[in-house]
């Protein structure tokens, strides 16, 4: 195989974690707002610490988007 | 016609200076970082000047950051807070103001760098990592032996936790800096289907994209501030690890 094909071929194999990103983001969202929903008081805690760990899974999604970047411009 | 997206990342010099074959420039993201340090000092300073007790509008913005960080120092590190809470303060808006600042058109994010989100991850592990020393000794390392450990799994856990310690500034840094990337790319990108739109026949869709840029605005801004919330509180966690050990 070319390498430059086999390149672009990895950089897509590297955002593959979207998969897992996008199941963790909605088991996340769904529960906040079934939190909120069954208890309409706790709102503004269950959104901070929800924000707090939506940062935290977008990030593997963006090491997978570094890794994919690094291989079509750097390597 | 469409340009680069990743050419906004690329630092200039603005007063080229090289002292002993170090290239140590006066770039643009040197100068700002300059303008983030100053418009900070100057909205804390002259916002709180009048000191009243009822604030006027300025002086009730650098309260509610002040709060903000307080509130969240306090939540994690107790009654220790007052120590660190400088610390958290600065890291918080340096990374707030590098976030925000980079939002203007035609300015520059500092924090789309990974030397210098890579600089203040290292400042906060070295700091947290001191104070455990300082606090503990050599009972700091109880840190990679988490409670009720069974003696067979020792070696194998306790190489997992140091490795997982030490990819601590590493995920911190490359979480911030990949976040501003991402999203700086992505506005470059949908500007350059409207400028590439604007030049065929159907130079009215060309809108499109740019109504879809504004709300991504929007949602930068609101990722400006999560980022920096995420670094601050990251480091408030860490110190409170070095403190209490678990």
């Amino acid at each position: 195989m070319d390498a430059e094909a086999a390149k672009l071929i990895g950089a897509g194999l590297a955002v593959i974690p979207l998969f897992g990103v996008g199941i963790g983001l909605g088991m996340l969202f769904s529960s906040i707002i079934n939190a909120m929903g069954r208890n309409p008081s706790v709102a503004d805690a269950v959104k901070g610490t929800g924000l707090f760990y939506f940062a935290l899974i977008e990030a593997i999604a963006l090491f997978a988007l570094v890794v994919a970047l690094l291989m079509l411009f750097v390597i | 016609m469409s340009t680069n997206p990743l050419a906004q990342f690329v630092i200039k010099p603005i007063v080229s200076l090289e002292i002993g074959g170090i290239d140590v420039s006066f770039t643009q993201s040197a100068l700002f970082m300059l303008v983030g340090v100053v418009v900070t000092t100057l909205l804390m300073t002259l916002s709180m000047r009048s000191k009243s007790v009822v604030p006027n509008r300025w002086q009730n913005v650098s309260e509610m950051f002040y709060e903000f960080v307080a509130g969240m120092v306090h939540e994690n590190l107790g009654k220790e807070s007052r120590k660190y809470f400088p610390f958290v303060f600065s890291v918080f808006m340096i990374v707030l103001m590098g976030n925000l600042l980079g939002m203007f058109p035609y300015s520059f994010t500092y924090t789309s760098h990974i030397i210098v989100t890579g600089a203040l991850a290292l400042a906060v592990f070295f700091l947290a990592t001191l104070v455990g020393i300082v606090r503990h000794g050599l009972h700091f390392f109880s840190l990679f032996v988490p409670k009720g450990l069974p003696i067979l799994l020792l070696p194998l856990i306790v190489v997992i936790e140091v490795i997982s310690y030490l990819s601590r500034p590493i995920s911190l840094s490359v979480r911030l800096f990949a976040n501003m990337v991402a999203g700086h790319t992505m506005l470059k990108v949908f500007a350059g289907f409207s400028v590439t739109l604007a030049a065929t026949a159907f130079a009215a869709l060309g809108a499109v994209p740019m109504l879809i840029n504004v709300a991504l605005i929007g949602l930068e801004l609101m990722i400006a501030f999560i980022q920096a919330y995420v670094f601050a509180i990251l480091t408030c966690i860490y110190l409170k690890d070095a403190i209490e050990l678990h």
